[in-house]
């Protein structure tokens, strides 16, 4: 939600409600939710549920991360998502080796990657002057070459505690989950009660206004491209020890996805409005009405041009929302 | 009109209706007035352009020119009032041109290719030869050994030459032939000789029945060129008279305002003698407890100034507990206003690093300051978490103030935030900038209006991005800030 | 102003020409007919999808879509412009029509291409599911033909590039209805006062870049012989680096089809290059990436360098 509406008094009416961008979302998420429950007449619910979560996570963490990218403001965007992806969790999975006991050795290797892939991003933007869309693709090309190098074709397992962490539960919610709640709870403190996600929204809004209001404003950009980075590097992590192992196209469909989740989400595609809780709705709507498809048995044509025209109606939708203020 | 001969009566009438289309004017106004909301631009004008008239046209920040010009090249239509072409329905069918001191080409083509943008039905596979010749002919005309290629991108051009394209598409033939071309600033950014040539081609141009509205604040040139001269003030003309019955003193007390108001408001500045806290390469200088003003022709670099000045004692990297100095925009949309926060958000963000601890803001203190500015300085509003975009523009001006004023900085940086501010809050904002001063804080102070300038306590005049003056009580008056802000020199 | 800045086609003609030196002295055997058909071979697609990115890139906006459409072409072209020519001529033509709407619908409505192009990435990859749900197809005898086609002296693909570098380059460059496109990435705002509706040139490059992109697919498929729903997904990235390393800008309409043709050639053989050093092809993307930083990189030096005199 907008750090405005947020702060606002919970007004119980609809009108109030349907002012906050991220019901929308959630109110997908749930349509699509039990449609799919419809037609198994409910059965399998807390199934479909655990799934959701489960795959959801992924999305909602790369989703996060690109959502502050967006919220930078226009031309801000990190194309090097699902490069920073596999190549964390590979170089991650490689120095484990199937070790028991490495879990964390292997997260920190996978952080550092992150680190190390946000500010070369960052420096390419900054010293090299380049719009973040070219300099964040020309160095996803290198990023994964550098996979493809340290991968050479093997896929080395992850540790067994980490997987059976990693698709495991608590109280009968998934980990992966737990651990893109934890990170949407921390990233909505940020901005909702620290000057720091203060002065990213507003460089978002207007980054000449908001450096002539005192906002360091490169600082906040370089720490936005680390973020970015180090979230990717996470959901990499956690999706090869989920899904038994880094494989190479492991980050492909998270390109699209991380800005997909981010525009139904609900947040400004023109910057200054982030949306933690619209985000995650997204991210279990994604996974949601894929499942609902299958269940009625259309292909996955249908659920790409279906997810297409939801993108497209939401920014006209927006559009001329903002044309009628 | 030319008298004719009387033997010959069929001759005489064809002779008199010739001329009298010839003379007959361009464009004329009648009474025509541009309203924008509350704001009257342009106050019931009424003036007419012929065939050999150079209109010479002088008048302060604000006095209307702008809008007078977009009244008679089309691209505003009047609130009231009449505008008409006659022997023609619109501007562009009537041939009146004009030349903007923003450039308005487009810089990715070149110079023939931005003929042929503006030129529609130009057709065939040689058209690039023909804008070619076309643009080359007008520029040889205007600048005889211009030196410019038809084929060099604008983007590679230096500034002059641009401005020296720009001024010979306007005169190039396009479909029709130019009649009236109006010149906003044309020799801003050209060197004399060039100046000198545009002068003589404008003079040639009117010798041959053409017209000119000559708009420039170097009143050599538009004595030397102009045959009429029309002041405008407040949005309306205060004098309209031949170039000779006009003296360079008697133009520029035409378009200033009583003296009375000049002088009244100097005794409230004072002279300081603090330490100097500001001093800039340019020669701009301030001390401690004193009102900065900065004053000239806006677009003359005084904003340009106070921006590289703000930017250059705050860093992109961190900000401080306590900031050096903070900055008030006047163009509140691009400088100011933050358009998707609410009024309390928008007046906090300067002062977070001042009510945080930590990183984390303390939304109380926050609240309470920004309750206590909001009474402080009045901002119209019963509830500061309202949208900043609900209030109206001088409220919003208020936010800005408050988020300057409430944080600790000792100098304050204002670039004109005068703006569209009404007449009751200009001056309750006026004796809290005084009341500021006299703790000892110090303000620049930009403003397009000479009437705030002139309370300030030193005034910098500022001309072509330069510094061209600068006053002390008691030389602050309005008529020396016009002189120093118009070149009184001849044209060379 | 620099003479790299003023001749900005210069930078990707040096880069190419390194390169290719670099190949020919790695691998002299390289500088044949058979060589340079292999190192090009498949350029053309790249190419056209290339300049298909740089009509959208010349009016200021991004095209995020156009691996996915050129994808989906290739599937119409590998099914129905195969089976019922007459079903996958007009269904190419709505195509093209779709895209020059959507040209028209992003500056009417003012939205963000970047995001409109994103959902109709979605759009473009189902429909290409939904025609070819599983790898197959082929291509038409004549369409086969052509790709491969061996012209005397130089390879097809050598061919084919210069031609497109030709017809795009008048099209664009020289023609007076390329100059006003070009225009509208300039100053948009002075086409608004010579009286030109932005709207309608907006669609005319949109509908441009749809021509160019279905060409690309059906250059894909005379290759290839044989279509899947994510055949060109890659063309997206190389298309907008292509652009880049031609000599374009994001911004104010600086885009050279000449340049974009020449980028398209260098990031293709950079991929093959590294096969000819004997280094491992793991490093084939990645030595896409390093050329396009390292171009920009020069760009930007010379740059500076024509700022500073």
């Amino acid at each position: 939600m907008s750090a405005q509406s947020a702060s606002r008094k919970s007004g119980s009416s609809l009108a109030a409600l349907s002012s906050r961008p991220w019901i929308w979302s959630w109110t997908a998420a749930a349509l699509a939710f039990s449609a799919t429950l419809w037609l198994t007449s409910g059965r399998g619910a807390g199934e479909l549920a655990y799934a959701a979560l489960s795959f959801g996570a992924f999305a909602a963490i790369v989703g996060l991360g690109q959502m502050l990218v967006i919220t930078l403001g226009p031309g801000n965007i990190d194309l090097s998502v699902p490069a920073t992806m596999t190549l964390a969790a590979t170089l991650a999975l490689r120095a484990m080796g199937t070790e028991p006991g490495t879990a964390f050795y292997g997260l920190a290797i996978a952080l550092a990657t992150g680190l190390g892939v946000g500010m070369a991003n960052y420096a390419l933007i900054f010293l090299l002057r380049l719009p973040p869309i070219i300099a964040t693709l020309a160095a996803s090309l290198i990023y994964q070459s550098i996979a493809i190098w340290s991968n050479r074709g093997l896929r080395i397992k992850p540790p067994e505690g980490l997987a059976d962490f990693s698709t495991g539960r608590f109280l009968h919610i998934p980990n992966v989950a737990w651990i893109a709640l934890g990170l949407a709870i921390l990233l909505w403190i940020l901005l909702e009660r620290m000057t720091w996600g203060r002065w990213l929204l507003a460089t978002g809004q207007n980054l000449r206004a908001a450096r002539l209001a005192g906002v360091p404003v490169e600082a906040v950009r370089a720490a936005t491209y680390i973020t970015v980075a180090l979230f990717a590097s996470l959901a990499g992590f956690l999706l090869a020890s989920f899904s038994g192992g880094a494989a190479l196209n492991m980050g492909a469909e998270y390109l699209l996805m991380s800005i997909a989740v981010v525009v139904i989400g609900g947040c400004s595609v023109a910057g200054g409005d982030s949306n933690v809780p619209g985000v995650w709705g997204a991210a279990l709507f994604m996974f949601l009405v894929v499942s609902m498809l299958n269940s009625y048995g259309t292909g996955a044509g249908v659920r790409l041009v279906l997810t297409g025209s939801i993108i497209i109606a939401i920014v006209i939708a927006a559009s001329t929302r903002r044309s009628k203020q | 009109m030319r008298a004719g001969k009387p033997a010959c009566a069929p001759f005489l009438e064809y002779e008199a209706r010739m001329s009298e289309q010839e003379s007959a004017p361009i464009v004329s106004l009648t009474d025509a007035a541009k309203h924008f909301g509350p704001v009257r631009a342009l106050d019931g004008v009424s003036l007419s352009v012929r065939p050999g008239d150079c209109l010479g046209l002088v008048g302060h920040n604000g006095a209307g020119k702008s809008t007078l010009v977009y009244l008679i090249n089309g691209g505003l239509a009047p609130s009231s009032g009449e505008i008409a072409f006659p022997g023609a329905t619109e501007a562009a069918d009537a041939g009146v041109r004009s030349v903007f001191q923003e450039l308005s080409l487009c810089p990715n083509l070149t110079v023939a290719e931005n003929l042929r943008v503006s030129l529609r039905d130009m057709k065939g596979a040689s058209w690039r030869r023909t804008a070619g010749d076309i643009i080359t002919k007008s520029l040889d005309q205007i600048f005889p050994g211009h030196g410019i290629d038809p084929n060099a991108e604008i983007d590679s051009l230096p500034i002059a030459e641009r401005q020296m394209v720009e001024i010979a598409i306007g005169f190039a033939p396009r479909g029709t032939k130019a009649r009236l071309v109006i010149l906003d600033e044309p020799t801003s950014s050209l060197d004399a000789g060039i100046a000198e040539q545009l002068l003589t081609h404008i003079k040639k141009f009117c010798a041959d029945g053409g017209a000119v509205i000559f708009i420039s604040h170097m009143l050599g040139e538009v004595f030397e060129v102009a045959s009429r001269i029309i002041v405008l003030k407040d949005g309306g003309i205060v004098a309209e008279r031949p170039t000779a019955e006009f003296t360079r003193r008697g133009l520029v007390e035409a378009m200033g305002h009583v003296a009375a108001e000049g002088t009244e408001a100097a005794a409230s500045a004072q002279r300081h003698t603090g330490e100097i806290v500001i001093q800039t390469e340019q020669g701009l200088t301030a001390r401690k407890g004193e009102i900065v003003g900065l004053s000239g022709l806006a677009g003359h670099g005084q904003a340009a100034a106070l921006a590289k000045l703000y930017l250059s004692s705050s860093s992109n990297w961190r900000a401080g507990h306590r900031p050096k100095c903070v900055f008030v925009a006047g163009d509140r949309p691009r400088d100011g206003v933050l358009p998707l926060w609410s009024i309390l958000f928008n007046m906090s963000i300067s002062l977070l690093r001042q009510v945080d601890a930590w990183g984390w803001i303390d939304r109380k203190a926050e609240r309470a300051k920004s309750e206590e500015w909001k009474r402080r300085i009045g901002i119209r509003t019963d509830d500061v978490e309202n949208p900043v975009l609900s209030l109206s523009g001088g409220n919003q001006q208020k936010v800005l103030f408050a988020r300057a004023l409430a944080s600790t900085a000792p100098v304050v940086i204002m670039d004109d935030p005068m703006r569209g501010v009404d007449v009751g809050t200009k001056q309750d904002v006026y004796a809290m900038l005084r009341e500021e001063a006299s703790k000892g804080r110090t303000f620049l102070w930009y403003s397009t209006e000479t009437e705030e300038v002139c309370q300030c306590d030193r005034v910098f005049v500022f001309r072509n991005g330069e510094i061209s003056a600068e006053l002390t009580p008691p030389n602050i008056t309005e008529e020396r800030i016009l002189e120093a802000s118009f070149h009184m020199q001849e044209a060379s | 102003m620099s003479f790299f800045s003023r001749h900005r086609i210069l930078l990707p003609v040096i880069s190419l020409a390194v390169l290719l030196a670099a190949t020919f002295y790695m691998q002299p055997r390289a500088m044949s007919y058979f060589g340079l058909n292999l190192l090009f071979n498949l350029a053309v697609p790249i190419a056209l999808a290339t300049i298909a990115q740089m009509m959208i890139i010349m009016v200021n906006d991004i095209d995020l879509s156009v691996g996915a459409f050129v994808s989906l072409v290739a599937c119409i072209t590998a099914t129905y412009l195969n089976d019922s020519p007459m079903i996958g001529i007009l269904m190419l033509v709505a195509l093209i029509v779709t895209y020059a709407a959507m040209g028209a619908v992003i500056d009417a409505l003012e939205l963000p291409a970047i995001v409109v192009t994103l959902g109709m990435s979605f759009v473009w990859g189902g429909l290409a599911l939904f025609i070819l749900p599983s790898p197959g197809g082929a291509s038409p005898g004549w369409l086969r033909t052509l790709m491969t086609v061996k012209p005397p002296f130089m390879p097809m693909a050598v061919v084919a590039s210069i031609l497109i570098a030709i017809v795009t380059h008048l099209l664009i460059i020289r023609s007076g209805f390329g100059t006003v496109l070009r225009g509208v990435g300039g100053n948009s705002r002075a086409l608004t006062r010579a009286g030109l509706s932005v709207t309608r040139l907006k669609a005319w490059a949109y509908g441009l870049a749809g021509l160019f992109g279905v060409l690309a697919g059906m250059a894909l498929v005379g290759l290839t012989t044989a279509a899947d729903a994510n055949i060109a997904l890659r063309y997206t990235l190389l298309s907008i680096a292509g652009v880049i390393l031609g000599g374009g800008e994001f911004t104010g309409g600086k885009v050279s089809p000449t340049g974009a043709v020449i980028g398209a050639l260098t990031l293709t053989l950079a991929a093959s290059f590294l096969s000819f050093l004997r280094l491992s092809p793991d490093w084939q993307i990645g030595s896409q990436g390093a050329i396009l930083i390292l171009v920009l990189t020069a760009r930007l030096i010379f740059s500076r360098k024509g700022a500073a005199t």
